[in-house]
């Protein structure tokens, strides 16, 4: 359960520093008047927050599926699933996609149109190129013998990759919608904040395809072990 | 008004209730009365705690029920209260907190001279295998299972088969002697619980989980299944009986190793095949 | 903070949240059916809950029938049995008590109570009902398929939950089930993403965090706990479905299932129970948190004195909050995980009763030199108190892991969670149903049905739930079919559980009184005015009752925090949040 712990602890710092800020200590039977709101101004929209509160979510369900990986490796070590080099592929691909989407943000916040069709693009495909590098991966990992009824390692592997491709693929739809919304229209600007929820989307999604690819390779069980080491 | 009498009145029957009432547990048979005490001081902790609550609200409600021109007084917070009481409660929680961790402790320590003997559960009976002449149980696990070898005894290990197999759902007990429950089940959860000896734990499969315990008087006690494991869980009975050292030592000649065992069943199968 | 004098600080401040209207619906779909209106969908939210609570209870009625008189009905089969007891338990928790106090009460009081127009994201919103109707229909389904309802217990252990020892766990009442839960996870997380964005970016001018009730508090945490609780519960679920349907072992070892050895292998039953336990402990506080925030209010307005220690009361839900994630093993004490975590859980799960201690000092202390209207909501806030504290002083032996091995798995626990969990929290739906119900229809619930319903229910639930106490610390274990007769009973259990179900009848009867009565009053109810109860916070400060789409006219101004009851030299025995009234004369404005 180490790593979901861990991921609440990050997840309390964020709410700790924003609770800082709602005067707490304030005594408000003292306090008449109009106090203007702390701690958020005009800029952050509800969508950003509402993308951000869910990337909280989601990434409390990758923790969680995290947790339960490693308390099974933590049994069985050696069922540990060797990765093929393609996954290595397929992070770079995620990777690009998460930077495309971020220029994609550049471009039309400074209403330049020239490059920002070109990397929506680029953004998409190499998206879909992750996930179906991802399906290859799961043919090759079938056909070297590591079935999804196999090993409960093996079975992870297919239900973690699995769950965050799902929510990749959530991902491009939304990004269609944004895009196929705004396409008719020449206004750049108009597409800014939808393509902002996307960029942030995709950014938490690869942040959280990191940390689980460093899980999948028995990193997070090695951490531990050294953890372990360490104290006793 | 009539919430000030119903509630005195609930103070009243819950403590009436607590000290007139025929429930209450069952005599202790092991060494578990650490857990007693420690429950029974949990007991005056929450009760004097329910009791002034819920009568200082009766007093509340009665001294301060609304009635024409009365007004309420404006009082936002009183920080050293608020601090006080928290004080007085972690002191509370904390009287109640310590003696249980010691006694987990000692729950959680076993004692070198225990004997071992290994519970193992399935839908929905008991059986009991205890260490042979050699004074070690042999490995077991759910793959050995099959006709011969109802308990998964591992036929390779040595140490095994002098294992002593006990079917039918009863025990003894040599009383006054430490004794370890290594507990194992080979299809759901289970829970091996008898009330008069206190400890409990869940049967894993996959897995072996442990208790121990000394049973401090003589007597046949019921094994129940704490764990829910199915349709038939409350029907899945069994008996503990404690005996002296002698009677003991008697009934362990009477039971079959594990090769014994095996040979017996291997020998009745062409028996039962013929009959069908 | 305080500061006047200056004229630039005479100017309000601007507004930080757009003041948009949310788009009317025109067609009769789209305002009664299709409705994107909080209040709409609260009522939709609830309206469900309770039809499915409903069934819940009748479930529960059936259960003590076979408890109190074993033997006497012969359709309760043992089978039957646990499948009331698996379906009463997850109905009542998540489908009830959940989605009531969160989609009811928080959809219907948030954007009121913080004075927005309605919730931000308002077609979310809407769907949010509806995949929650959907996973209702699909547990309703369960019982329609052969074999029936999963009878796994509300826990669905592995490895019983999808074997054929269990009712439903080789057919597919187990699937439904788990298929249903997901749905719930994901209907919940529209929603309840909703709840916590409007709280923290749509309140009004004027409404910090500070001036919050205590409502809006308890259900915006347990708001957020919910999201980052689910999560776990929804990973359990979809490894049970891949285990049960695909053939994986995430929760499997290797089994023989009545002498036949089955395919699994290398998985870990335990490593189920922490899932599902990090996701059910904080569960109990999504529940309770709700309610703990409902009855101060409660208390307060119908104390006319303001709640006592307000800061503490919000910092105790906020660490509440936090500590209940690190918790969670504490269900798990005698599971056979390492005995060595006793140590860590025992501590922490008592520690978690001194913030909830200060609680009920907090509400007990606030009714200390108050002006006490024995009114209906009251009575329930008393009766909560009562039901709370015997629950949670209980939750004291459980918590301490060696007095909890003797009482663990026995009816104790069974005793404890109703009381803590079950009926503290229903009372407080219920003295808030009483309370905001004029807000809602415009109508006073009828006061003489509604004495009847509060002495009956509090009176009675007490008197099913105390005895249980005891006959767990007998010795008889839960999840028990039938006891009959062991040696090791002190004294017979028969007669006192015949006397338990009796009360349980009697109480589950009751009920019936207060849906007619909710019924009645919508016509023949005494009309309520606008603010009946003389409340301070926003919501009963509305233009119209009930009010209407978007809520306000103009958005209001806060002025105050809510709780400005009986205020030396005001001139009610009130002051709303958005009166600008000044003990001095003088407007000042921070």
């Amino acid at each position: 359960m180490t790593v979901i712990l861990a991921f609440l602890a990050l997840v309390a710092l964020v709410a700790g520093l924003w609770l800082s800020q709602q005067r707490l200590a304030s005594k408000p039977w003292l306090e008449t008047g109009i106090a203007p709101l702390a701690g958020h101004g005009p800029g952050r929209a509800p969508g950003f927050i509402f993308i951000a509160v869910f990337l909280a979510v989601v990434g409390g369900l990758f923790a969680m599926l995290g947790s339960a990986f490693v308390m099974q490796i933590e049994e069985t070590p050696w069922e540990l699933v060797p990765l093929p080099g393609r996954v290595w592929l397929n992070t770079g691909l995620l990777l690009l996609a998460s930077l495309f989407l971020q220029f994609v943000v550049i471009s039309a916040r400074a209403g330049t149109a020239r490059w920002l069709n070109a990397s929506l693009i680029a953004a998409s495909i190499a998206t879909l190129a992750f996930l179906a590098g991802q399906a290859q991966v799961w043919m090759e990992l079938t056909a070297g013998g590591y079935r999804l009824d196999g090993t409960p390692a093996a079975s992870f592997f297919y239900l973690i990759t699995g769950l965050h491709g799902l929510h990749v693929l959530g991902g491009i739809i939304a990004l269609a919608a944004v895009a196929l919304r705004h396409a008719g229209a020449g206004d750049v600007k108009a597409l800014l904040p939808g393509v902002r929820l996307c960029a942030l989307y995709w950014h938490g999604l690869l942040a959280f395809w990191l940390m689980l690819f460093a899980l999948l390779q028995g990193w997070g069980n090695a951490f531990l072990a050294l953890c372990r080491a360490a104290v006793g | 008004m009539l919430i000030v009498v119903a509630l005195v009145l609930i103070v009243l029957g819950s403590i009436a209730f607590h000290l007139l009432s025929p429930w209450w547990w069952t005599p202790i048979a092991s060494n578990w009365d650490y857990i007693d005490n420690t429950l029974v001081i949990t007991f005056w902790i929450t009760g004097a705690v329910f009791a002034a609550i819920v009568l200082f609200m009766a007093y509340c409600v009665l001294k301060f029920r609304h009635r024409p021109g009365h007004k309420a007084e404006f009082d936002p917070e009183n920080k050293r209260l608020e601090w006080w009481l928290t004080g007085v409660t972690a002191a509370g929680v904390a009287a109640m907190l310590v003696p249980g961790l010691f006694v987990w402790k000692q729950f959680v320590t076993v004692p070198e001279e225990a004997t071992e003997l290994e519970v193992f559960g399935q839908q929905w009976s008991w059986a009991y295998r205890l260490p042979g002449a050699d004074g070690v149980l042999g490995t077991a696990d759910a793959e050995w299972v099959n006709g011969e070898n109802p308990l998964g005894v591992n036929p390779h290990d040595r140490f095994g088969k002098d294992d002593l197999i006990i079917e039918g759902g009863e025990v003894y007990l040599p009383v006054d002697q430490p004794v370890k429950l290594l507990l194992r089940s080979i299809d759901v959860l289970h829970n091996f619980y008898v009330p008069e000896f206190r400890a409990k734990m869940d049967m894993v499969p996959g897995m072996v989980t442990y208790i121990w315990f000394t049973p401090t008087r003589t007597g046949d006690f019921e094994v129940l299944c704490a764990e829910y494991c199915g349709t038939a869980h409350p029907f899945m009975r069994g008996y503990v009986t404690v005996v002296e050292a002698e009677e003991y030592h008697e009934w362990l000649q009477e039971q079959l190793t594990f090769e014994e065992y095996a040979s017996n069943a291997r020998a009745a199968q062409p028996v039962q095949l013929a009959e069908n | 903070m305080v500061d006047r004098g200056s004229d630039d600080q005479m100017q309000l401040p601007p507004r930080e949240v757009a003041d948009v209207m949310p788009p009317h619906a025109h067609s009769w779909i789209g305002k009664y059916v299709f409705s994107q209106d909080a209040k709409y969908i609260a009522i939709q939210y609830s309206g469900t809950a309770v039809a499915i609570g409903l069934v819940a209870l009748v479930m529960s009625w059936l259960m003590r029938l076979q408890l109190g008189f074993p033997g006497t009905f012969d359709f309760i089969t043992a089978e039957a049995y646990y499948q009331f007891v698996t379906m009463h338990g997850m109905i009542m928790v998540i489908y009830l008590l959940t989605a009531i106090f969160l989609g009811g009460f928080g959809n219907y009081l948030i954007p009121l109570m913080v004075g927005a127009r309605d919730m931000v994201f308002p077609f979310v919103n809407m769907l949010s009902y509806w995949v929650y109707l959907l996973a209702v229909l699909v547990l309703v389904a369960s019982f329609f398929v052969p074999g029936g309802p999963t009878g796994a217990g509300w826990t669905l252990y592995p490895p019983q939950a999808v074997l054929s020892g269990t009712p439903g766990g080789a057919q597919s009442g187990i699937i439904l089930m788990l298929v249903s839960l997901i749905l719930f996870i994901i209907g919940f997380t529209m929603g309840g993403l909703n709840y916590a964005v409007t709280v923290l970016q749509a309140r009004t001018r004027g409404m910090t965090m500070m001036r919050l009730p205590l409502t809006v508090w308890g259900i915006f945490t347990a708001t957020v706990m919910a999201l980052l609780a689910f999560p776990a519960l929804f990973v359990a679920c979809v490894m049970m479905l891949f285990d049960r349907l695909l053939g994986t072992s995430f929760f499997m070892p290797t089994l023989v299932e009545l002498g036949e050895k089955l395919s699994y292998g290398g998985g870990s039953p335990i490593a189920f129970q922490h899932l599902f336990w990090f996701f059910g402990h904080p569960e109990v506080y999504i529940v309770a948190l709700p309610a703990f925030g409902i009855v101060s209010d409660l208390i307060a307005v119908h104390a006319r004195k303001n709640i006592f220690g307000y800061r503490m009361m919000v910092w105790a839900i906020v660490i509440i909050g936090a500590l209940s994630f690190i918790v969670w093993a504490h269900h798990m004490y005698v599971s056979g995980m390492h005995p060595w975590f006793g140590f860590f859980f025992a501590t922490t799960t008592l520690i978690i009763a001194i913030p909830t201690a200060i609680k009920v000092y907090n509400w007990v202390l606030t009714l200390w030199k108050g002006d006490i209207h024995l009114t209906i909501p009251m009575l329930f806030a008393l009766g909560f108190i009562v039901t709370f504290v015997n629950g949670g002083l209980t939750g004291l032996f459980l918590g301490n892991v060696v007095v909890d091995v003797p009482l663990s798995d026995t009816m104790f626990v069974v005793a404890h969670f109703h009381m803590v969990m079950g009926v503290a929290p229903i009372m407080v739906i219920f003295g808030a149903i009483y309370h905001w119900y004029p807000k809602i229809t415009g109508r006073m619930l009828n006061e003489a049905m509604g004495q009847i319903h509060f002495w009956v229910t509090f009176i009675g639930a007490y008197a099913v739930f105390f005895p249980m106490h005891y006959v767990g610390l007998v010795g008889v274990p839960r999840r028990y079919f039938e006891i009959g007769e062991p040696e090791f009973l002190t004294a017979p259990v028969d007669g006192l559980n015949a006397f338990i179900s009796s009360a349980a009848l009697i109480v589950g009867a009751v009920q019936v009184l207060f849906l007619f009565n909710i019924f009645w009053s919508l016509r023949r109810g005494r009309e309520a005015g606008g603010n009946p109860w003389r409340a301070a916070s926003l919501e009963w400060q509305t233009p119209e009752t009930p009010p209407r789409h978007g809520n306000w006219d103009e958005l209001p101004d806060v002025y105050r925090w809510a709780y400005d009851y009986s205020v030396p030299g005001a001139p009610e025995d009130y002051l709303a949040q958005n009166d600008p009234w000044f003990s001095d004369g003088e407007d000042r404005r921070l």
